[in-house]
């Protein structure tokens, strides 16, 4: 249940509940397991990456009427589910017949969505990962989160939580609550911002520029001066984002873009509504999460990367200033070229945190988003919506398609961690490559393996634990498919041998 | 029963509730009286102006009796909810007011009691409420919130009940549907039609469309009847319309369940969306 706005202070514990305490090393199952094969020579013959979760979200949409499902979606995340009813909400946009909103609506959405990107990329960098980069990938979980980050550098530690509370209060401005609030109708939004509530999120603006401006520039301090940082997982891939219509970093709305790992156009411009001629999927029996690939190159060579290190790769500028100055270092970094170190998504997404801190309080001072033309007129009905936006962890994919009482009848969405689902296994690849040594998975792989998963996504851990203890299990078997090892660290940090 | 009638009609009859002295005249059950004065019993099958129901069983009170009750004289029963042993339980929306009743209302015993009729709805049902629409506007809802329900305790019935978005702006899911009667005394009584009917006996008990097909496309159900707009939960429900009122401005939001008079409140707000 739900209602109130603010969370009730004097909820209890429920009467007569048992509590059940799960052994943490059966919870593995559920959030990371990673299998290491070898080949005949014992060397990584292939890193699987296995997601055993199920969710079924797009078959219990089944059934619904459209216009519930971006409040369902929505809590397929608790970190992004602004993306998620945005991206819904594009769709439902399509099914009523809307083109275009009115430029109050679709500015409060850009606003929307450029809050919910930083205050998810604030929690991706401050509280999940830099305790990874700050303190070394193996230095003592104890102290490797974000509490111990408040306590050796409580300076950057609370800036890092102030910029996603700024995040998160643009989100209830917008709607009504700091997680899965409701905003979007179809063809539109359901509340204005009012004067007030455009003033209270300028009085803190500047702050937010300063603070991204400092997360940035530790970053590409991170990157740059530690080999360590930019060898570190480093895989050559293809790149996959939106795009808007003059190449430039584009967020909500633009056309697809992906290029090669030599930078080579694949498509560009492409309209998102006919991603299934471009876009595949395939089904592989280890893992709950498909593989998508591009047609054009095939199962073997078409797996991409998506979110914040392919669209800084990818687009030709970034519309606000300071951004795209910092944009043009990273390029420099890449002599040219694509960087394509894992670790550079950090970079990146600091990138675009700033480009969010710009584009907010550019948005606030426009005259259109304290406007109150919500809605626009509704269109001829149709049977397929497909909606598409860059989520924070990239690209995402909303299609529904609706009988003619207003019914979903098919639903198909490709989450941005599904679109790296590949290249998470290729990271994993790379760094069991570097650091394994023998038939022995030893705790510094284990860490390791942990900040390259890490790196693209930090959901698989905030499920469970949010401060830096990701339930994970590292199987090596060998070329017969017979278990030489198995580490096993719980969500208390707590590490097992189990072979 | 009757309203006792051979008390003085110009001596203002009285009821006593929770120690709160309470007028009525004749013809007025202990709800009517209840509300009238202010005073709020639970309720939610009942409607003033609709014919008082009796169903949902939240508004039952416990009238003290002059002799021993056998109603309640279980003794695990009155272990269980600490049930006053010389009292009977009634509900109020059907009870007559009667001069001299001595009436518990707002107990932690009836509540404890409510609570878990709440429930108990809950989990027969499908009640998801982070994405329904009603989420904020619905009243079985504010009562779970009202009466302190934490979780649903029993186990889901997770039943598979049939959606009917045939007609072309009202839909019904009967995942929602807690049997209150509200469209079906609406349609009957207020709009002059007969949409709704329940068929089904316990637990197989059901709303039904009373249409050759049996879909509400085939019944003269229209946008402005009130049983369109009168369900309490989100089961009959304007299509197109959800979340069309930002959270901070929806019914409960800015109202009380207990607040006499809400069930007005309601339904001006399913007929406007954001007054």
């Amino acid at each position: 249940m739900e209602q109130n706005a603010e969370p009730q202070s004097d909820i209890g514990t429920p009467p007569n509940l048992r509590r059940i305490a799960i052994d943490p090393v059966s919870r593995v199952e559920g959030h990371g397991k990673i299998t290491l094969l070898l080949d005949a020579d014992n060397h990584i013959h292939e890193a699987r990456f296995h997601i055993v979760e199920f969710r079924g979200f797009e078959k219990f949409i089944q059934g619904r009427p459209y216009w519930e499902v971006p409040f369902i979606v929505q809590r397929l995340c608790g970190i992004c589910p602004v993306s998620h009813q945005l991206a819904a909400a594009k769709a439902v946009d399509q099914l009523v017949g809307v083109e275009r909103l009115t430029p109050t609506a679709e500015k409060l959405r850009r606003l929307l969505h450029f809050g919910q990107t930083l205050q998810s990329h604030a929690l991706h960098f401050f509280h999940l990962s830099s305790p990874d980069l700050l303190f070394g990938f193996g230095s003592d979980p104890a102290q490797r989160n974000i509490v111990g980050v408040l306590e050796k550098y409580p300076d950057l530690a609370l800036k890092g939580v102030k910029l996603r509370k700024y995040g998160q209060q643009v989100i209830a401005a917008i709607t009504g609550k700091r997680i899965h609030g409701t905003a979007t109708v179809p063809g539109g939004m359901n509340k204005p911002l009012t004067v007030a509530e455009r003033d209270a999120l300028l009085v803190d603006i500047k702050n937010i520029l300063l603070w991204s401006q400092d997360a940035l520039a530790l970053n590409e301090q991170i990157h740059t001066a530690h080999p360590e940082h930019y060898r570190f997982a480093t895989i050559r891939s293809n790149f996959l984002s939106m795009v808007g219509g003059g190449g430039e970093l584009e967020l909500y709305h633009g056309g697809l873009r992906a290029r090669s790992a030599t930078g080579a156009m694949i498509f560009d411009q492409f309209d998102y509504r006919g991603f299934q001629d471009i876009l595949r999927e395939e089904v592989r029996p280890w893992s709950y999460m498909k593989f998508p690939y591009l047609v054009e190159l095939g199962k073997e060579q078409g797996w991409y990367r998506v979110g914040p290190l392919a669209r800084v790769n990818n687009c030709d500028s970034i519309s606000t200033p300071l951004a795209e100055a910092a944009r043009k270092h990273f390029r420099e970094f890449g002599h040219g070229g694509f960087v394509q170190d894992t670790l550079a998504y950090h970079w990146a997404r600091m990138i675009e945190i700033l480009h969010c801190a710009e584009s907010i309080e550019a948005l606030l001072h426009d005259p259109d988003i304290t406007g109150t033309d919500l809605v626009a007129d509704l269109g001829e009905k149709r049977s397929v919506g497909v909606g598409v936006i860059e989520a924070p962890r990239g690209t995402l994919f909303h299609h529904y398609q609706i009988d003619e009482q207003g019914l979903i009848i098919k639903a198909n969405l490709i989450v941005s961690t599904t679109s790296n689902n590949q290249a998470m296994n290729e990271a994993v690849r790379s760094v069991a490559n570097e650091y394994l040594e023998g038939h022995e998975i030893t705790e510094g792989l284990l860490n390791h393996l942990e900040v390259a998963v890490r790196a693209y996504d930090p959901c698989l851990s905030c499920a469970t634990h949010a401060l830096g203890k990701m339930p994970l299990q590292v199987e090596l078997l060998d070329a017969d498919g017979t278990l030489l090892d198995r580490l096993t660290k719980g969500s208390n940090g707590v590490i097992e041998r189990t072979a | 029963m009757s309203a006792d009638t051979t008390q003085n009609p110009i001596t203002q009859n009285t009821i006593t509730i929770d120690g709160q002295e309470i007028p009525f005249v004749a013809g007025q059950t202990i709800m009517d009286a209840a509300l009238a004065a202010g005073v709020y019993i639970p309720h939610l099958c009942h409607k003033p102006g609709l014919t008082p129901h009796g169903s949902c069983k939240l508004c039952v009170v416990d009238i003290a009796s002059r002799s021993v009750s056998s109603h309640n004289s279980d003794r695990r029963v009155q272990a269980k909810f600490q049930v006053v042993a010389d009292s009977r339980s009634v509900s109020a929306c059907t009870m007559p007011a009667v001069a001299g009743q001595q009436i518990s209302n707002n107990t932690p015993a009836l509540n404890e009691v409510r609570k878990t009729i709440t429930q108990m709805l809950f989990i027969e049902g499908n009640h998801i409420c982070p994405s329904c629409e009603k989420c904020g506007d619905c009243t079985l809802q504010a009562m779970a919130y009202h009466l302190g329900m934490l979780d649903g305790h029993f186990p889901q019935f997770l039943q598979r009940r049939a959606v009917d978005a045939s007609h072309p702006t009202v839909m019904l899911d009967r995942d929602r549907c807690i049997l209150c009667e509200l469209c079906v005394r609406a349609s009957r009584e207020v709009d002059g039609k007969n949409v709704f009917a329940i068929a089904g006996r316990g637990i197989n008990a059901h709303l039904i469309v009373n249409s050759a097909s049996g879909k509400l496309v085939d019944s003269d159900l229209e946008t402005s009847d009130m049983a369109a707009h009168i369900c309490p939960v989100g089961a009959i429900l304007i299509k197109e319309h959800g979340y069309e009122v930002p959270i901070g401005r929806r019914t409960f939001d800015l109202h009380q369940v207990g607040e006499i008079g809400s069930e007005e409140i309601i339904l001006t707000k399913v007929r406007h969306a954001d007054e």
